[in-house]
């Protein structure tokens, strides 16, 4: 058990493939063939992808704000490969490879972006919360999906997401306290990207770590490398398979860095050094696992930068689709406050629609 | 006198408050270093030190919280709340506590403290940022509530409301922090909390705003004003408490009145509004007092946005009907 070994309190940080792409941890690496870790990097790769292109159709004023994700592939796809068909995933705002993994499609998740409604419509069947824009709000939700399964004896585990800001909220102290009290199969992931817009993890917080907020909680925690996609994979599996035998919740911090901009909205030149970038980046999780299966030969540069463009001439297309149909119907406004248009509501959109056209003088 | 638009008026005003007070605090999320996603706060920490101008958790309801206890305690800090759309978390806090302990303690215990945020929408914004919470606040017995809609004002409002005894929430529209410049003179003055400015004298209809959209009534004026119809403009500056006087002296002459808000119609504060029309002049009345308003509905996403938000021709088509009644 990963958890006995690499508790919050222990002073030890999961990563089990080091920067240079090469296994550290050969016992720890979970069992999934070469061809399938190699799916898992292209979900990277794609998520990279579409983040790109969203920037720079964003710098174009073709998109509106966008979070990039561009960092944290691998805190994002490594947990969503890990849960079962069956599990939920309840997301905060920056977790595109996730939500993309767990069938979200990117259509949809342009189309938020874009500023439409439908953007948090998914298709029938994709158990996944929209995006939570009111920080730590989120978590709570996760726990009463998973205190839900349980009460119906269900075995779905829920997966749910926060940044390192949101560990700052009494929300997500009183989530942690109510997955423990119920024992709740929930898995909170805390992307822990070091800042939370200009604020600092150093300012966040007085304690050592995310992750030992667990402890007072009385869950188990686990510290990951968030950029190490083995690493993600394995600690989220082990806490989720715990979870689904009535083992309750844990809470992984991913250590991660957001390579990007807060939002596009953002200019982190003024709050961090340039020199600190420049230390992570070669801490990207897409080089580290790019580098490992070029090291067992399943891919290499001319595939890689092949998929690259293939991804973002894909990402493209999408979004020219959603160019197209991206504004919404008016009624669409007015038609879903309720299941039924309350009279008085009925009134002001067929007032305002006799307005448009050019009824009322 | 300097040229300022809303955002750099406040962060003058602030700069102002602090050089002159000790015991203003300036802090929130993003505040000290990076000096506010907005900028309001920028050069303060510098200036100030890290002791009084500083970054925050992110917790609102700490903010408010703590900001409570530091106001017991002799200081006046001056909270800022990232968006209006994220103060719910404290609103435990500024209704349970910030609007109660002057009553709570007969007036042993005061609360000298400011919470500002960017208030409003229109500006393209995600979800939540585009909220107008001026009816919530206004509701609540012991908070005072004001909402600039120019340089000049947002300066004069922001003093007053520092030295104010009171909490005030000071309501912020994003949307025109930046739209345009005014002369702002560098020296100190404050403009009454509770006191409502004519900014157009006019003999037919009485139009009560604030915030951004005064900026649209003004342009509505202007269309209006060639079709022959003569509006009396009123900045209402402050929400609560609200400056009856001023309305119902209009409304007597007018004997038309329309107010315009961004908040959704049902429960309003244009429901508050025309009430006071209603109990102040209704004998003057020559047509229904009418409210142009949001739609009750949630605030859409950015590309549906202008479906809310009430531009000039749909307010001037608005107070056409009650002209023409
Ligand atoms: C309750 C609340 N307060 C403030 C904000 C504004 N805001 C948006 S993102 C953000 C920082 C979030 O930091 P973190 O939780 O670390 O997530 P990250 O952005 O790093 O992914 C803030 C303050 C918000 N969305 N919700």
């Amino acid at each position: 058990m990963l958890i006995q070994e690499y508790g919050p309190l222990k002073g030890q940080m999961l990563q089990i493939m080091d920067e240079n792409g090469v296994i550290q941890k050969p016992h720890l690496v979970p069992e999934l063939s070469d061809q399938e870790w190699l799916e898992l990097y292209k979900a990277m790769l794609l998520t990279r992808s579409a983040d790109n292109k969203a920037l720079q159709l964003q710098r174009q004023g073709r998109m509106l704000t966008y979070a990039p994700n561009t960092g944290q592939e691998a805190a994002q796809v490594g947990p969503a490969a890990a849960m079962g068909k069956q599990d939920w995933l309840v997301p905060a705002f920056r977790e595109l490879g996730a939500w993309l993994h767990r069938g979200v499609d990117l259509k949809t998740v342009y189309l938020y972006w874009y500023g439409n409604e439908y953007g948090s419509h998914f298709a029938e069947g994709v158990k996944v919360l929209p995006i939570a824009v009111p920080i730590g709000t989120q978590v709570h939700h996760a726990v009463g999906i998973a205190m839900a399964s349980s009460i119906k004896g269900e075995d779905d585990v829920t997966v749910t997401y926060i940044g390192d800001g949101g560990t700052s909220t009494g929300d997500f102290s009183e989530a942690l306290n109510f997955a423990g009290v119920f024992n709740a199969p929930v898995v909170f992931i805390v992307q822990n990207n070091q800042y939370a817009i200009s604020v600092s993890r150093q300012k966040q917080t007085k304690a050592e770590t995310l992750v030992q907020k667990a402890v007072a909680a009385g869950i188990p925690g686990i510290l990951v490398d968030g950029n190490d996609l083995f690493a993600m994979y394995a600690a989220a599996k082990d806490a989720i398979d715990r979870a689904r035998l009535g083992g309750g919740p844990t809470l992984i911090e991913a250590y991660t860095y957001r390579l990007g901009a807060h939002t596009t909205s953002d200019d982190p030149t003024k709050y961090r050094e340039d020199s600190e970038v420049a230390e992570w980046q070669p801490k990207d999780p897409l080089l580290r696992m790019k580098a490992y299966l070029i090291n067992k030969g399943v891919w290499s540069e001319e595939q890689d930068a092949a998929l690259s463009d293939e991804y973002g001439e894909y990402a493209l297309a999408v979004f020219r689709e959603v160019e197209e149909e991206g504004d919404p119907q008016l009624e669409d406004l007015f038609k879903y406050n309720f299941r039924e248009m309350p009279a008085h509501l009925r009134e002001q959109y067929e007032q305002y629609v006799q307005y448009l056209e050019g009824k009322v003088k | 006198m300097a040229l300022m638009n809303l955002i750099t008026a406040i962060n003058h005003t602030l700069d102002l408050a602090m050089a002159q007070d000790e015991s203003v605090v300036v802090f929130g999320e993003d505040v000290g270093l990076e000096g506010g996603v907005f900028r309001a706060t920028v050069g303060l920490q510098e200036k100030y030190g890290q002791q009084r101008c500083f970054d925050t958790p992110l917790a609102e309801s700490a903010i408010v919280g703590s900001a409570i206890g530091m106001a017991v305690n002799g200081l006046r800090p001056v909270a800022e709340i990232q968006f209006s759309g994220f103060v719910y978390p404290a609103f435990n806090q500024i209704i349970s506590h910030v609007a109660r302990m002057r009553n709570r303690t007969r007036g042993q215990r005061t609360l000298p403290l400011v919470i500002r945020m960017p208030h409003g929408g229109g500006i393209r914004a995600l979800e939540h940022h585009s909220e107008s919470l001026d009816t919530f606040f206004g509701h609540i017995p012991g908070l005072k509530v004001v909402v600039p809609s120019t340089p000049y004002d947002a300066k004069g409002l922001l003093l007053a409301a520092i030295r104010d005894d009171d909490p005030v929430m000071f309501l912020e529209p994003s949307k025109i922090y930046r739209a345009f410049r005014q002369e702002v003179p560098e020296e100190d003055y404050t403009i009454p909390i509770g006191k409502a400015k004519v900014l157009k004298p006019g003999t037919d209809l009485t139009v009560v705003s604030w915030g951004a959209y005064i900026h649209e009534v003004l342009k509505a004026e202007q269309i209006l004003q060639e079709e022959g119809i003569d509006l009396e403009i009123i900045d209402l500056r402050t929400i609560s408490p609200i400056d009856r006087d001023t309305i119902i002296e209009s409304v007597q002459k007018t004997g038309r009145f329309v107010v315009v808000h961004e908040a959704a119609r049902s429960f309003g504060p244009g429901a508050e509004l025309i009430t006071l029309v209603n109990e102040g002049a209704f004998l003057h009345l020559e047509a229904p007092p009418t409210r142009l308003a949001g739609f009750d509905i949630t605030i859409p996403l950015p590309r549906g946005e202008h479906h809310y938000f009430l531009d000039a021709q749909r307010i001037a088509n608005g107070i056409r009907q009650v002209a023409h009644f």
